[in-house]
């Protein structure tokens, strides 16, 4: 359930918008970054939040990719291996972390599309802060600092903490 | 080759790398200026007429005139709807990405002339969903502009109101094709929707609306500032003014670089992004993006300008959302075609069957051919899957499916098909 702040927070997002069912991503959003994924309760709040049923926002949030319906890591890494990454060695970084982080209950290592970081391929996103001109050791690194809380991590959807 | 990059929309980001998206930063170098004079004409029409006249074409893709977009709001029926388009997802292209990081404050002065011009008083910008530095600088960027009387309530004391909602997407690339961003804003899945009804006429939340794209909107102020006529003096043929190309691959120098349109593919590639790693040839490369037709290492495709209708009448690619790739001859076409096919295939809506069955039997194919696991009719197989999608499988693209997606999937397998054929045919064959 949104704590009450974010609760506050969800009803101005609502209001912000001519018909309430539009601030169903939004909200999803700020679920998200409350509860480190977007849970079944979250959903039903939601659904009563915007006045339409769980089952309605269910089947627009399934759509989309960075809504994790169900328990992921704190960090969520974005390896692009799209057709400029796939060129300069992206494929390699992916196979890389997912090795090295196979076990780590703290890492959810995922392949994506385009991230429009093509200009410093190859590119990975770690909770969407973008880190570009990797190698594989590079980007193991990057990971690393921010288990070790030596970089600041976003929430999982990607939101200033 | 010398080249030159002529920065007009990308001037700002590049004159004050350190504070180019504070209001402040905005401010000291000229941001608003465009729009307190458009306020101070108070002649809506006049902004129209200028846009008309510069010749301006939309960005994201299409390139479809703006100010022929909007003309087609119906007259009298508000309110009225502008939705901007800042899902950029078409693979390689990163250029609205930087304009929203780095330069948001000009974006919000677009966004308020095209207002001001259709008579909208709530805009919408559609926010890439992984784009978390952009939503949150263009946020923070309409905030000040609010609390500086330039966007919200009585804008500058001209009894104009604009409200901008900043709306972030979530993860699903058809969500840039317009009506089915509008879908998506409604808070459905974002699946196109058959036209007509066109947005202009029943767009977002059933009103006149109109979706245009960052760069688009980004180039207004430019437009007020310098005049209709004076824009169009940039630019060649009907492709007015500047661009903003992403090149990527294996290029030295990769980035975005504002160019005036009618420069050469060669003088962007070599001139202005260094020429291929290595000194290597140009094997192929894709000049508008994922979607778009190949083009290859040959003097008439190098030499060829960045203009949008002679690409497509001689050689049916597009310049499309303005991305280039360059692959070097070490790179495997067919390797290229299934990682694009994968993403087609990934990213279909799955709303039309030629589509959403064609893009997975196309990407199946690809990687088995790019695997060594081809068949000796596979070639065949495939043109005949994207004849389903697009039947003629050329440009101008007809389409069994509501949107481009599915097209867009065919533009590589066309492309193997016109120019790497008997590679294509060789390693079917050497692998049954």
């Amino acid at each position: 359930m949104f704590d009450d702040a974010r609760l506050a927070r969800a009803r101005e997002i609502v209001a912000a918008y001519p018909r309430p069912r539009s601030a169903i991503l939004p909200l999803a959003h700020l679920a998200q970054d409350q509860d480190g994924w977007l849970t079944p309760e979250a959903i039903t709040e939601i659904a009563g939040l915007v006045g339409v049923t769980a089952a309605e926002v269910q089947g627009t949030v399934s759509f989309y990719t960075m809504f994790k319906r169900r328990p992921c890591g704190r960090l969520v890494v974005s390896v692009c291996t799209n057709v400029t990454c796939l060129v300069v060695g992206g494929p390699e970084i992916l196979e890389h972390l997912e090795t090295r982080y196979a076990d780590d209950d703290d890492v959810t290592v995922e392949e994506v599309e385009c991230i429009a970081a093509c200009g410093g391929a190859p590119a990975m996103q770690v909770n969407y802060e973008y880190h570009e001109r990797l190698t594989p050791q590079l980007a193991d690194d990057v990971v690393d600092a921010y288990k070790r809380g030596a970089l600041r991590a976003r929430t999982v959807s990607g939101s200033a903490v | 080759v010398t080249a030159t990059e002529t920065r007009i929309v990308t001037r700002r980001l590049h004159d004050r790398p350190d504070d180019s998206w504070t209001l402040d930063g905005a401010l000291a170098s000229g941001a608003y200026d465009a729009w307190r004079g458009v306020l101070a004409a108070a002649d809506p029409a006049g902004v129209q007429e200028q846009v008309k006249l510069s010749g301006l074409r939309g960005r994201g893709g299409a390139g479809f005139p703006t100010a022929q977009k909007w003309s087609f709001l119906p007259a009298g029926v508000y309110p009225r709807y502008l939705v901007v388009n800042a899902d950029e997802g078409e693979p390689s292209t990163f250029k609205d990405r930087m304009l929203l990081e780095r330069d948001p404050h000009q974006l919000l002065e677009g966004v308020a002339i095209a207002a001001y011009a259709i008579g909208c008083n709530l805009a919408f910008v559609y926010v890439r969903g992984e784009f978390a530095l952009g939503y949150e600088r263009l946020v923070r960027a309409r905030d000040d502009a609010v609390a500086k009387g330039l966007l919200g309530r009585d804008v500058l004391g001209s009894g104009f109101d604009l409200e901008v909602v900043v709306h972030r997407g979530a993860g699903a690339y058809i969500c840039g094709e317009e009506t089915a961003l509008i879908e998506s804003l409604e808070g459905e899945r974002g699946m196109p929707r058959i036209r007509p009804p066109f947005p202009a006429i029943e767009g977002l939340y059933a009103k006149p609306t109109v979706v245009n794209n960052v760069e688009t909107l980004s180039t207004l102020p430019h437009i007020v500032r310098m005049g209709g006529e004076e824009y169009a003096k940039l630019g060649v043929g009907r492709s007015t003014g500047t661009r903003i190309f992403s090149v990527s691959g294996h290029v030295r120098r990769p980035g975005n670089y504002e160019v005036e349109l009618g420069m050469s593919f060669r003088d962007l590639i070599d001139g202005i992004a260094g020429g291929v790693r290595e000194d290597r040839a140009v094997k192929f490369f894709i000049p508008g993006g994922a979607s778009s037709q190949w083009l290859t290492g040959r003097d008439e495709h190098l030499d060829a300008p960045l203009d949008m209708d002679f690409v497509q009448q001689t050689f049916g690619v597009m310049l499309g959302s303005g991305a280039v790739m360059v692959y070097d001859e070490t790179t495997d076409p067919l390797l290229v075609a299934w990682r694009l096919a994968k993403f087609f295939a990934h990213e279909s809506c799955g709303k039309c069957t030629p589509c959403r069955e064609g893009t997975g039997w196309i990407e199946k194919v690809l990687y088995r051919l790019a695997h060594g696991l081809g068949r000796p009719d596979d070639l065949d197989l495939l043109l005949d899957v994207g004849d389903n999608i697009s039947p003629g499988l050329d440009a101008p693209f007809t389409q069994t499916t509501i949107c481009p997606l599915g097209p867009s999937a065919v533009s590589a397998v066309v492309s193997l098909h016109k120019y790497f054929r008997d590679d294509v045919l060789a390693r079917a064959g050497a692998a049954v």
